[in-house]
């Protein structure tokens, strides 16, 4: 079990907990967080579930595959240093507080 | 008068997403999302990939799990199936006989698989494939010793079901009746390097081929197929992957406007302002085709999903999402961005032969789509492309090194750069 925090746009924040084995992505769907839309279902082909790691982030995160490389030249929103697919980003003990920023827009 | 309250016919990822879009958005009213399918909204994507093997559990193409729908305060009323719409009360009637008013009425009833029109097409052994106990079937018949699979159709889901039927082991014929492959879908460059993809994994493909009978053996399994011609294969388990029929009849029966679909206006309403109708049922203006289409896919379901709901809160906006799609093969990865039919040009930018490529599709010199296989950073990038109308020309992507991703931002990740929200955070 992990608290993640999603920050919206507006800077509102929504704290839910996620149980191990979803993901950061299926944290949201599952209590209806608007701002991630997840149309592929987490098989990194959509981006539709573009984050921004909070810049300041100490928690280990997996490192990033090639596809989900490829997969986020395609976001919405501007790509940057800290962005991720958050249906690659498994959940675990280890990322308990996890604060993660939506984009402005998915699609 | 249940003005503030919405119900929505037919409980697939376009009905279900509109109830998740708004509570999402803030709806306070009552939501009752009605679904004929006893389990409850489902992922359909991996019923013809994953599920199949067993790389994705049954409990996985559950779309959200039951406590979500209490959390949300949406009625789920699985297992109904919706007998009419009464316009003139607001109502709706149940097969069961209950009346439920509406203040808003969401048709999202799908389509059901066309069925084979041969004798012997109901022979036990002959599937079509669109709901999770279609897909529980087809999985307990694959899960044995090696058996003789036909697939009829050459489309995504059968393709789908060949290829995966294939990795299990199985012998695997695919038929299809036009002369090519994925005829309405993809370019000729793009359908031909998935059916040689599958005719080097050992599947047979036969184009241009009918099916014109199919014959059981004694106990009314299927064993036989018979093609125009006369030619005899034998077939243990016969798949029929030959298109839908959209689910018009609630739309008909009310008086509403249909044809292959029900047809709706840019904001997806139909004749009836009441009434809205989205997903796989609806026939839509598309700005992408400049005619109405429909389009059976989950992109198409979730995004005219958010767009009634942000309607019915108040924020009505036509309807303008990139279509985009995807499909996978032996663990390729195909996806499709805008409408790629009937290209007046088309550029082809990577190996073909190494199976990483994407062919660019222009129509009177703009971008209108592309394909891509085993290059996401194309695929995404000519879907921001297209939204923004700002695709190259085709001259420029038949220079020599053209690249979409230096043509479209400058090399990712940018080094040093903040995220893009940086605000003060509000506790709630
Ligand atoms: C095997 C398979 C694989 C697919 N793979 C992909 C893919 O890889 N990528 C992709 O983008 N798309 C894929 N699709 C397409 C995608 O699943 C559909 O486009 C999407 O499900 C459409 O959503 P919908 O809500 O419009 O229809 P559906 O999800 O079909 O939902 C409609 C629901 O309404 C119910 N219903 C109908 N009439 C009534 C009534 N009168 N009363 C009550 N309920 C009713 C139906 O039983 C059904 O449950 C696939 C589809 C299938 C079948
Ligand atoms: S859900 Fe589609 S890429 Fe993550």
């Amino acid at each position: 079990m992990a608290k993640i925090t999603y920050q919206h746009p507006n800077g509102t924040v929504t704290v839910v907990d996620v149980e191990a084995p979803n993901t950061v992505m299926r944290g949201a769907k599952l209590n209806n967080v608007e701002g991630i839309e997840a149309q592929c279902g987490g098989s990194a082909q959509c981006g539709t579930c573009h984050v921004y790691i909070d810049p300041a982030n100490t928690l280990p995160l997996p490192a990033m595959d090639d596809v989900e490389d490829d997969v986020l030249y395609g976001t919405a929103c501007e790509r940057s240093e800290f962005s991720r697919l958050s249906c690659q980003l498994p959940v675990s003990d280890a990322i308990d507080g996890l604060l993660v920023h939506l984009p402005e827009a998915q699609s | 008068m249940a003005a503030d309250s919405v119900v929505v016919a037919g409980a697939g990822q376009a009905g279900a997403d509109t109830a998740a879009a708004l509570r999402a958005k803030g709806f306070t009213g009552r939501i009752t999302l009605i679904g004929d399918e006893p389990g409850g909204p489902c992922d359909r994507p991996p019923l013809s990939k994953g599920y199949l093997t067993g790389a994705v559990a049954p409990e996985e193409t559950v779309l959200r799990p039951p406590s979500f729908y209490a959390a949300q305060d949406i009625e789920l009323m699985a297992g109904h199936r919706v007998a009419s719409v009464d316009r003139d009360r607001h109502t709706v009637c149940l097969a069961s006989g209950l009346r439920l008013p509406y203040g808003t009425l969401v048709l999202a009833t799908g389509c059901r698989p066309r069925t084979l029109p041969v004798p012997g097409a109901s022979l036990s052994g002959v599937l079509t494939l669109r709901g999770t106990a279609d897909a529980e079937d087809l999985r307990l018949r694959l899960s044995g010793s090696p058996k003789r699979v036909v697939v009829v159709g050459a489309g995504f889901i059968g393709l789908e079901v060949a290829a995966t039927a294939r990795g299990l082991g199985h012998e695997v014929t695919v038929v299809e009746a036009q002369p090519r492959a994925l005829a309405r879908a993809l370019t000729p460059v793009m359908a031909e390097r998935v059916v040689t993809g599958h005719r080097d994994a050992g599947v047979r493909v036969l184009l241009g081929r009918e099916v014109t009978a199919l014959y059981g053996d004694g106990t009314g399994r299927v064993r036989v197929m018979e093609l125009d011609g006369g030619e005899r294969i034998a077939a243990d388990l016969v798949v029929v992957g030959i298109g839908v029929v959209p689910n018009t009849d609630l739309a008909l029966g009310a008086g509403l406007g249909v044809g292959d679909g029900i047809v709706v206006d840019s904001h997806l309403r139909t004749d009836d302002p009441d009434i809205y109708a989205i997903g796989d049922c609806a026939r839509f203006p598309s700005p992408y085709a400049g005619r109405h289409i429909r389009l059976e896919s989950v992109q198409n379901a979730t995004d005219q999903a958010r767009c009634v709901a942000a309607a019915i809160c108040g924020e009505p906006a036509p309807y303008t999402a990139v279509p985009w799609f995807w499909s996978e093969q032996y663990g390729l990865r195909l996806q499709m961005a805008g409408l790629t039919a009937a290209p007046d040009e088309t550029v082809t930018v990577g190996d073909v032969a190494g199976g990483r490529f994407s062919v660019l599709c222009f129509r009177g010199g703009l971008l209108i789509g592309a394909e891509s296989l085993n290059r996401p950073a194309d695929h995404g990038i000519t879907r921001r492309l297209l939204a923004a109308g700002t695709g190259p020309s085709p001259e420029a992507a038949r220079e020599p090194g053209f690249d979409l991703k230096t043509f479209a931002r400058p090399p990712a990740p940018v080094r040093g750069r903040a995220p893009v929200q940086e605000r003060q955070t509000t506790p709630v």
